[in-house]
């Protein structure tokens, strides 16, 4: 039991982490990893049968109308088991925008398509320039009369060669960094002029270059008004941070569990290291950054449907997320000495992941900024 | 706070600069420059150019090859070195092993194997840490039991750098199993050609493979291998750990790293601007920057004890801890500094000959896996916890 959880929380929870320790080892995880697509569509079969794909989607929709903290109770899971399934492309990010701003038509159309498994997205918001700011969109939609014409480039699309649909950003007016302007659009991933170039990642998911070259798309491929979906997506990229700081937080677990097991068994000068008070200090270190940082993250997600709160706890939380995640990581990789280091062993994985969601949606310094901005702003 | 030199020094400095600019073949500046895998050949094509000039083994007596150059003149070649992306000289042969044969070595032994080392012909490894035997290197358990005229070797070693490279491995092994633990140690060397020797590579975190795992299983090793006496093999040990203490900090390398992250910033963009203009990222460098000045003073300063003829304090330690630390904050502002493009990893993009367009910027693709793979920096060579005992037991007297 989970104190801060209701009593269906603690089930679902329950149910996800057994999956994760039960059916999704490491070595699985590996073969996925290094398999053509880079993770199963039996498993995410799988997650479509649980409900757990319908978990956050609206009840009208096919979805279960979950909130964050059930998002946040399978993404901590998903971290502990280094899951490769898009859930986050395709579920939070994709069925966060549709369901936010999607037309009735494509919301009857596409969610329960994704509740049920049939559907999945990727969102294309990033680009060469834009670092962490998504209002920096230089890729241009024309309108042609009743359609669009897209033009641009889209930077480190994660599981857009596996998606059916892709969701991108792109200027109908205004200028890189305006805050008006921006529109988004459903674009088939076999459209015509659209260009992908795929390629795995550091951490074993997949992701592409996308080129966009004259890719045209009818008036009913808008999703929300065009022009004004910056806040759409800002509250999407908020709750998707939310969400993968509950990844990093599971991830830290596994890392705060195995390195303290290896203290354990690990001898050396004729001892176990853990009788080592310097590394004991540092494990307490890690322990104390894993439980501010998973007492945050709820409270984050908790928050995240509260509209003047939401982009303040996602920062805070990345915030957070980002400092303890580089200090566990490499705490973790140091305690185990060259055992960390190898691809063999399931630490360095889990290093691996959490240093790179440090660099998903914003870095550190990134949030801080923002979270002190929008500290100043209220 | 740059540094003073004499006009003599700065001739010197400006002839080293000239001979790297002139000597080092493109392809392998270029491979340096972006942090491309290096390979066997790299490396021994430098080490080669060096020795033709004489300047493969500066700190060697000069009887025995070395350049007779102070210890400031052997501080500025290091850092011309690393300023002009040369690779790494590798340790195992010309600063470890040589060192040792000079000290320790018999009269065959020096004349078989320094000109060898000097010259490049053998590349060396260094079998120490066991999968028992880390942090607590004493408890190794490889056995060397004498056999008329050789030592049978049975035993593993483990995270053992370039053994896939190596001709020659220099071993800790244990003669004895009684007394104290040091004292049953002795230091031998080993053909790693020998029947019985096996190499399996480790693949690392950053799909690299630098260490492997070094089996022996009977191989015969001939008595005259050994170095020194028998038993006095961790007073070797112990000598190396102190020995060229000043190039463990590998200032030059991290001046040449934190040049790089000044030209990344100023090429990536945030909020439309470089990077470089951007306040809390220019702090971050300089917080680096000033770490690596306090650092180069003290090795300066070790320096100029050495020239004074006074025996340096137990410094290595020191220099280590920091030097990594150092060397682990620049990945980290590298990564910090390619934002989205740290997370594309394409295997061939790593390698020079990779003809097709880079994902991303052309200096991106090295950057995640740079900072997974120097984790490395603060376990190897005697953890960093380690160093600190010795500071403690050794600097501070507890």
């Amino acid at each position: 039991m989970d104190g801060g959880l209701t009593e269906e929380q603690n089930l679902l929870k329950d149910s996800v982490e057994r999956f994760i320790e039960r059916d999704y080892p490491f070595d699985t995880r590996r073969e996925l990893a290094a398999g053509e697509e880079g993770f199963s569509h039996a498993v995410w079969a799988r997650f479509a049968e649980f409900g757990w794909l319908a978990a956050p989607l609206p009840e009208a929709h096919g979805g279960l109308g979950g909130s964050p903290v059930e998002v946040a109770i399978l993404m901590e899971a998903f971290g502990r088991g280094l899951v490769l399934e898009p859930y986050l492309s395709t579920v939070i990010l994709g069925g966060g925008l549709l369901s936010l701003a999607g037309s009735d038509a494509q919301k009857a159309a596409l969610l329960p398509a994704i509740a049920e498994g049939r559907l999945m997205l990727a969102f294309a918001y990033a680009e060469p320039q834009s670092r962490y700011n998504p209002s920096d969109v230089e890729t241009r939609a024309e309108p042609r009369g009743d359609a669009y014409l897209l033009n641009g480039r889209k930077s480190v699309v994660f599981h857009a060669a596996t998606a059916d649909k892709l969701i991108v950003s792109a200027r109908t007016a205004g200028e890189a960094r305006d805050a008006a302007g921006i529109g988004l659009f459903l674009v088939d991933r076999e459209a015509e002029g659209l260009t992908l170039r795929a390629y795995p990642t550091v951490d074993g998911l997949r992701a592409a270059e996308l080129r966009l070259e004259d890719v045209r798309v009818d008036g009913g491929a808008a999703v929300g008004e065009a022009g004004g979906a910056l806040p759409i997506i800002e509250q999407v990229l908020d709750r998707a941070t939310i969400a993968v700081c509950a990844e990093a937080v599971g991830t830290m677990g596994v890392l705060l569990e195995a390195t303290r097991a290896y203290l354990e068994t690990r001898t050396q000068f004729g001892a176990p290291i853990g009788s080592f008070q310097v590394l004991q200090h540092r494990v307490v270190d890690m322990f104390m950054a894993y439980e501010l940082s998973r007492a945050l993250v709820y409270r984050a997600a908790a928050a995240a449907e509260d509209a003047a709160d939401r982009a303040a706890a996602a920062s805070a939380a990345k915030v957070q997320v980002g400092k303890a995640g580089r200090m566990i990581g490499q705490a973790a990789i140091q305690l185990h000495g060259g055992m960390g280091m190898t691809e063999e062993f399931a630490v360095g994985h889990h290093f691996k992941r959490l240093s790179m969601i440090g660099a998903l949606f914003g870095d550190t310094d990134h949030h801080l900024r923002r979270f002190a901005a929008l500290r100043r702003a209220s | 706070m740059e540094l003073k030199l004499s006009e003599a020094d700065a001739a010197f400095r400006h002839e080293v600069g000239a001979f790297v600019e002139s000597k080092l073949p493109p392809e392998i500046r270029r491979k340096v420059e972006l942090g491309l895998r290096l390979g066997k050949a790299d490396y021994v094509t430098w080490q080669k150019i060096l020795y033709e000039k004489g300047w493969s083994a500066p700190a060697w007596p000069k009887e025995l090859g070395g350049t007779g150059w102070s210890p400031v003149q052997r501080y500025i070649f290091e850092e011309e070195l690393a300023l002009g992306a040369t690779p790494p000289i590798i340790a195992f042969g010309l600063q470890m092993v040589g060192p040792v044969l000079i000290a320790f070595g018999s009269q065959a032994q020096k004349e078989h194997y320094l000109p060898r080392i000097l010259a490049s012909e053998d590349w060396w490894c260094q079998g120490y840490s066991e999968p028992g035997a880390g942090s607590d290197l004493a408890a190794l358990k490889t056995r060397a039991l004498r056999d008329g005229g050789n030592y049978i070797v049975n035993g593993a070693k483990t995270w053992t750098t370039y053994a896939q490279h190596a001709d020659m491995m220099f071993c800790l092994v244990r003669t004895a199993e009684t007394g104290k633990k040091q004292e049953g140690i002795s230091f031998l060397l080993i053909d790693m050609k020998s029947p019985g020797v096996t190499v399996r590579p480790i693949t690392t975190i950053d799909g690299g493979q630098e260490i492997n795992e070094v089996f022996l299983d009977d191989v015969r090793v001939p008595a005259e291998n050994l170095v020194g006496e028998e038993g006095k093999g961790w007073t070797i040990a112990k000598f190396l750990l102190g020995h060229e203490r000043t190039g463990i900090a590998a200032v030059g390398r991290s001046k040449k790293q934190l040049r790089r992250v000044r030209e990344i910033a100023a090429r990536e963009l945030s909020e439309g601007r470089p990077l470089i203009e951007q306040e809390r990222f220019r702090e971050k460098i300089a917080e680096v920057e000033v770490d690596l000045l306090a650092l180069e003073s003290v090795v300066l300063r070790v320096l100029s004890d050495e020239a004074a003829g006074r025996a340096p304090g137990p410094q290595a330690s020191l220099l280590k801890i920091k030097g990594t630390e150092v060397q682990q904050a620049i990945t980290e502002l590298l990564f910090e500094a390619v934002g989205n493009y740290a997370h594309p990893y394409v295997a061939e993009a790593l390698e020079a000959g990779w003809n097709e367009a880079p994902i991303g910027p052309d200096y991106a693709a090295t950057i995640a896996p740079h900072y997974f793979n120097w984790r490395k920096a603060s376990i190897y060579g005697g953890t960093n916890e380690i160093q600190k005992n010795i500071i403690a037991k050794m600097v501070l007297g507890f």
